[in-house]
C-alpha cells in the first residue's frame, strides 16, 4: 500500500489477523474487482477470506479499527487483547 | 477393543504386539522406523494395537490439562518454529499475565475436569522476577483451586529445580522437540544437552518430567523414529505431541502441514515407543488431523489432551473435546489417581 490514492479511509476496519485493510479502496470508495486488482497474486478478498477461516484458530493480532499490533492474552478458554489505542477486546 | 481388525502381514506388527502389548518394552529406535514406514492400509491396525497397548498399560483414564502463558514473547532464543521468539518477525507482543487472572483461569481450567494446569514462560530460563511470580501464582492457586500446577520456565539451576521441587510444583515440561540431529537445524541459541541437562535434574529432583515432541519441522522419518527413541531413553512421566503449525514470522512459516496419516503413524509409533506414558495431544492437531483425525488419534494410543486453548493460539472448544471422551466412553482421569 505505497500509493497514497489506495490509503484506505479512516473507518476502514482492519483484518484483525494480517492487520491489512480489509479492503483497498480507491478515492471513489470502490473496492477493486479481482481483475482490477493489480497488488499482488491475489485479490484482498481472498486473502482476507482465509484469514477469516484462519481466525477459528486464532485470537486477533491486530485491532480492527486502527490496525495497531494487539497485546494478547489467550486462557484455556477465551482470550483478550488490548489496543493502545481502542482498549480491550475479549473474547 | 472387541471386533478388533486383524493384523495385517507386516512383521513389525506381530512384533509390537508381542513385544509391547504382552511384555510391556518399548520398540526400539530401528523398530520405530519400521512402524513409520508401514503402508496407509496397515494404519487401521496399528491404531488399533496402539490403543490396546494404551489400555493395558496406561487404562482407560483420559488426563486434561489447561496451560496459560505468565509471560508471553519476546523470548531471546531462537527455536524457529516459536512465534514468541523475540528475533522474529512475528506478530505476537510481549505480554504478562497478572495474578488473580492466572487464578482465574486455573479455576476456569479446573471446572473442565482438568487434573492439571501449566504454567508457561517464554524465557531461555527464570529470573529471580520471575520466580518470584511463579512462586507467589503457585501459592494463591493453591489456596484456591483443586488442580496439580505444571511449569514450563525453559532451563533451570539446580536450585531452581529445587525451589520450584519445594513449592510444590508436581511437573515440570521442558520439550526434547525435536532429534538430536535435527535439532541444530531448529535452534541454534542452545544445545540439546542444555535441554536434556534440565530434564535430568528435574527428574532427580523428584518432579514428574513433562518432555515433547513437535513433529512436521521437516524431519526425516528416521529422525523422527530417533527422536521417539531418545525419548523413551529418558523416560518421561508425560510426552506432549505437537504438530507444527507454521507461525507468520518464523523461518518455518512456509513449511506445509504435516500429512494427518502421517501423524497418526507417528502417534501410534510414540505409544509403542512408551507404552506406559502420558502421550498427550498438544498444538497443532486441529490443523494436522481435523475432527475425525482427533477421535481416531484418542484411538490409537493418546491417553491425554490439553483442553481449549494453546499458549498463542486457539484450539478446539473444550466442550467438544469433553464430549468427544464421552462417545468415546473414556473417564477423565480424576485428581485423586493423580497424586
Amino acid at each position: 500500500m505505497s500509493s497514497p490514492d489506495l490509503l484506505p479511509p479512516a473507518e476502514t476496519p482492519y483484518c484483525e489477523l494480517c492487520g491489512l485493510p480489509l479492503q483497498a479502496h480507491s478515492l471513489q470508495g470502490v473496492a477493486p474487482t479481482e481483475e482490477e486488482y493489480d497488488g499482488g497474486d491475489a485479490p484482498p478478498s481472498y486473502h482476507h477470506a482465509r484469514c477469516a477461516v484462519l481466525l477459528q484458530l486464532e485470537p486477533p493480532r491486530f485491532c480492527a479499527s486502527c490496525g495497531r499490533r494487539l497485546k494478547v492474552q489467550v486462557s484455556p478458554l477465551g482470550w483478550w487483547a488490548t489496543c493502545s489505542r481502542h482498549g480491550l477486546h475479549a473474547s | 477393543m472387541t471386533n478388533s481388525p486383524p493384523l495385517q502381514d507386516h512383521s513389525i506388527l506381530e512384533t509390537a504386539r508381542r513385544q509391547v502389548l504382552e511384555q510391556g518394552t518399548g520398540l526400539a529406535r530401528e523398530q520405530l522406523l519400521d512402524v513409520l514406514r508401514l503402508p496407509d492400509e496397515a494404519l487401521p491396525a496399528l491404531l488399533d494395537l496402539a490403543h490396546q497397548v494404551r489400555l493395558r498399560h496406561c487404562g482407560e483414564d483420559v488426563e486434561v490439562e489447561g496451560i496459560i502463558s505468565i509471560k508471553t514473547g519476546g523470548c531471546p532464543e531462537d527455536c524457529h518454529f516459536c512465534s514468541q521468539s523475540g528475533l522474529f518477525d512475528s506478530p505476537v507482543r510481549g505480554v504478562w499475565l497478572d495474578i488473580p487472572e492466572l487464578v482465574k483461569a486455573a479455576k476456569e481450567t479446573a471446572a473442565t475436569g482438568a487434573t492439571e494446569f501449566c504454567i508457561v514462560a517464554a524465557v531461555r530460563g527464570p529470573d529471580i522476577k520471575l520466580m518470584n511470580q511463579v512462586r507467589f501464582a503457585i501459592d494463591r492457586i493453591k489456596k484456591e483451586v483443586d488442580i496439580n500446577i505444571a511449569c514450563s520456565l525453559g532451563m533451570l539451576t539446580r536450585r531452581q529445580v529445587d525451589q520450584l521441587a519445594g513449592w510444590g510444583v508436581h511437573r515440570y515440561n521442558h520439550n526434547l522437540e525435536t532429534a538430536r540431529s535435527f535439532f541444530p537445524q531448529v535452534v541454534t541459541t542452545h544445545t540439546y544437552e542444555e535441554r536434556l541437562e534440565t530434564c535430568t535434574m528435574v527428574k532427580d529432583a523428584g518432579m514428574e518430567l513433562c518432555c515433547g515432541a513437535l513433529i512436521g519441522m521437516g524431519e526425516t522419518l528416521e529422525q523422527r523414529a530417533e527422536l521417539a527413541a531418545q525419548l523413551a531413553a529418558l523416560d518421561p512421566h508425560e510426552v506432549p505431541l505437537n504438530f507444527l503449525n507454521p507461525r507468520p514470522g518464523t523461518p518455518l512459516q512456509d513449511q506445509p502441514l504435516m500429512n494427518g496419516k502421517d501423524a497418526l503413524r507417528a502417534i501410534a509409533a510414540f505409544r509403542l515407543a512408551m507404552p506406559g506414558t502420558v502421550l498427550r495431544y498438544a498444538g497443532g492437531r486441529e490443523l494436522t488431523l481435523g475432527d475425525l483425525g482427533t477421535r481416531e488419534g484418542l484411538l490409537g494410543g493418546i491417553n491425554a489432551v490439553i483442553v481449549g486453548n494453546y499458549l498463542t493460539t486457539l484450539g478446539r472448544p473444550a466442550a467438544a473435546d469433553l464430549n468427544l471422551l464421552v462417545d468415546l466412553n473414556m473417564p477423565i482421569k480424576e485428581l485423586q489417581k493423580t497424586l
